[in-house]
């Protein structure tokens, strides 16, 4: 088990208690961000966690670098508990689970220069000296391609793409085994997104890396992804491989994800059937009965009201890897 | 018939640094009910572009040079009061974020009764109200009777953009500029409010113009593109010659980078190398020549000269490569 997965998650709950006061707070009042999630990272793959937001994939990601605590279940790396760690423990942990943030204009600080700022992890952890700390940050600087002499230069001074090459650097600088990137290319530019998401995938083949990697778009997934999460609601809704969930499309929801994804190519744009989703997503405060997606679900009948569906294997088929939790599943 | 020309537009603002060259020599007409995208990445010109059009390029050190000419009539040659007269009424916004774009203190019926109000004054209070009523219903917000005395923050994301486009169509404008509507949403929230602005194109007739980042929006919407790089148009073609055969090296460049569903696990994303230019030392001769590919088979001419939008094709393009050369370019780097 400890071999096959490096990163596992189980049964995995983070309820947020709503702003109300504490006196007044009634039980109900919790917003169920992530309820019940299980899943297990193999080595040197990516796992990638879609949904749209309020679907609690970033809160997610932060239990898994244990940013803050589940309300319940269990993250293992590599069989060691990191639920469970202590302040100590979790220091070493941190050395093998990394982060890369969203918006590289925010997860820098601006008054450090980016070297220092890449450099900060090693000072932390003190597992190099400062000579050797200089070192290491220009090696990582070419690595991610940034120029090593803009070590003393400063965050505003870089365009967003190279920003992001910091960050990655950054969470690179302790040579982690997991790295988990929320949303690390939705606050670039399209030409640039291409070279991250390159850049990415070169490091994962020469370091062994296995990522999580947080979107809200299905077409950037499709790229890098081994396996494929879809959430809903706090819930993982369709999980396999993405010849799997793009192809043999299981969830209805993961079907109007798919068909909203605008296509770039007008002829198939006008061809194509399109699965416009009404209204928006409920609250996770008060999810709905059962089903949480039935409220929007073309195919929801009584049932999807009363028996909450369980992620599983459809009957008959022979790839048990691609799950789904839906009572009609295509 | 010609709703809008722009003739040679040009912005650039002051700033500590130096002069900023927003927008360089931009042309282009939009006929009455046309849908015409603007694509570009950020800095290219096309949220300023679309801003001089109403005259909202605010700041303290702004030029802006050329025509502006809606129904024949230069917009940048008007007096403040005649630009008032023409946003909202003839002329309407919607911005990307659609929080910002409305006011906190405010309901939103009172918001959409007031863009009404404005531009007819006189109204009666309860006229307004069924106006608001009306638009909240046409925009598709459930139980528009509770719902027009609600506060914006009582509304989510794609429903604070439905409101803003009922605002922004409350006056049944010729015009409609939409600077990246659907940006900030989620990608099926974004799916419905493309499917409403068509929608609604239909029943106002008014042309459309759309701003975007966001090759895949373009291709659902719209029938006629330019591409904007670097404050200029490199490429103004419709959007089914633009996807098969674009005549420019960047929009090849912006397409080979759009991420498809069908394209293999692990394939490797073409993408454009480098960085857009800075606007305040822009790179000699062709401004996209530091990243194009194709520049050094020209022996020095995209570093020296401008190029000039001509027709390629049934494209316009601005790039030194001859012609055939620039039909061919999904071919491939030969």
């Amino acid at each position: 088990m400890s071999d096959e997965f490096v990163l596992a998650a189980r049964s995995l709950r983070k309820y947020f208690p709503t702003g109300a006061s504490r006196m007044l707070q009634r039980p109900t009042d919790l917003v169920q961000a992530v309820d019940d999630v299980s899943f297990g990272l193999r080595r040197g793959t990516t796992l990638a966690v879609v949904g749209e937001s309020g679907c609690g994939k970033t809160t997610l990601g932060r239990l898994l670098a244990r940013l803050i605590e589940p309300t319940s279940g269990s993250v293992t790396l590599e069989g060691v508990d990191v639920t469970a760690a202590s302040p100590r423990e979790l220091l070493a942990l941190r050395r093998d689970i990394q982060l890369v943030f969203q918006d590289p204009y925010a997860c820098l600080n601006p008054r450090h220069s980016i070297g220092q700022s890449i450099g900060t992890p090693i000072r932390i952890q003190k597992t190099l000296s400062r000579s050797a700390e200089k070192e290491r940050v220009r090696e990582l600087m070419q690595l991610v391609g940034l120029n090593p002499e803009h070590y003393n230069r400063f965050p505003h001074e870089f365009s967003g793409g190279q920003r992001q090459r910091a960050g990655i650097a950054r969470a690179l600088a302790l040579q982690p085994k997991v790295i988990i990137a929320d949303e690390p290319v939705s606050a670039l530019d399209v030409s640039i997104q291409s070279q991250i998401l390159n850049l990415m995938e070169d490091l994962q083949a020469s370091m062994g890396l296995s990522y999580v990697f947080i979107a809200h778009d299905l077409s950037v997934v499709r790229h890098i992804a081994d396996q494929v999460a879809v959430m809903y609601l706090g819930k993982i809704v369709e999980i396999g491989e993405p010849a799997a969930v793009y192809e043999r499309t299981a969830h209805p929801y993961t079907k109007a994800l798919l068909s909203a994804v605008p296509v770039a190519d007008p002829r198939r744009a006008a061809g194509r059937q399109r699965i416009v989703l009404t209204g928006d997503v409920p609250s996770p405060v008060n999810p709905p009965s059962g089903c949480r997606f039935r409220t929007r679900c073309p195919k929801a009948d009584a049932r999807c009201a009363t028996e909450e569906p369980v992620l599983l294997a459809r009957p008959g088929d022979s790839d048990t890897e691609h799950r789904v939790a839906c009572h009609f599943p295509d | 018939m010609t709703l809008l020309s722009v003739q040679d537009l040009h912005v650039t603002f002051g700033t500590a640094d130096g002069a900023v060259r927003a927008v360089q020599g931009v042309s282009f007409d939009v006929a009455a009910g046309e849908t015409v995208a603007i694509v570009g990445e950020s800095g290219s010109g096309k949220s300023v572009t679309a801003n001089s059009l109403l005259r909202l390029n605010f700041g303290a050190d702004v030029r802006i040079d050329g025509r502006i000419l809606l129904d024949g009539r230069d917009v940048l040659a008007m007096s403040e009061d005649e630009v008032r007269s023409v946003r909202g009424r003839d002329v309407a916004m919607i911005f990307q974020d659609p929080l910002t774009a409305l006011n906190p203190f405010y309901t939103v019926g009172y918001q959409i009764a007031e863009a009404f109000a404005i531009h007819h004054p006189g109204t009666s209070k309860k006229e307004l109200r069924e106006i608001a009523l009306d638009s909240l219903q046409k925009v598709g917000i459930p139980e528009p009777t509770k719902r027009i005395d609600q506060y914006p923050h009582e509304f989510s994301g794609g429903m604070r953009q439905r409101i803003v486009i009922a605002i922004a169509l409350v006056n049944s404008p010729k015009l409609l500029i939409a600077d990246e509507p659907t940006t900030a949403l989620d990608v099926t929230v974004q799916a419905q409010i493309l499917e409403l602005i068509a929608q609604m194109q239909a029943e106002h007739g008014s042309a459309v113009i759309l701003i975007t980042h966001d090759l895949g929006v373009v291709a659902e919407i719209t029938e006629r593109v330019m591409v904007m790089y670097a404050g200029r148009v490199v490429e103004s073609a419709s959007v089914a010659d633009a996807f098969s055969t674009p005549t420019h090296p960047y929009t090849r460049g912006l397409l080979k980078s759009v991420k498809s569903l069908d394209t293999e696990r692990h394939e490797r994303l073409e993408s454009i190398p480098g960085i857009p230019p800075s606007l305040i030392n822009l790179p000699s001769g062709c401004p996209f020549h530091p990243r194009c590919g194709f520049a050094e088979t020209l022996a020095g001419r995209c570093e020296r000269e401008v190029p000039e939008l001509r027709l390629v094709g049934a494209s316009r393009s601005a790039c030194h490569l001859p012609e055939d050369r620039l039909l061919g370019l999904l071919g491939g780097l030969s």
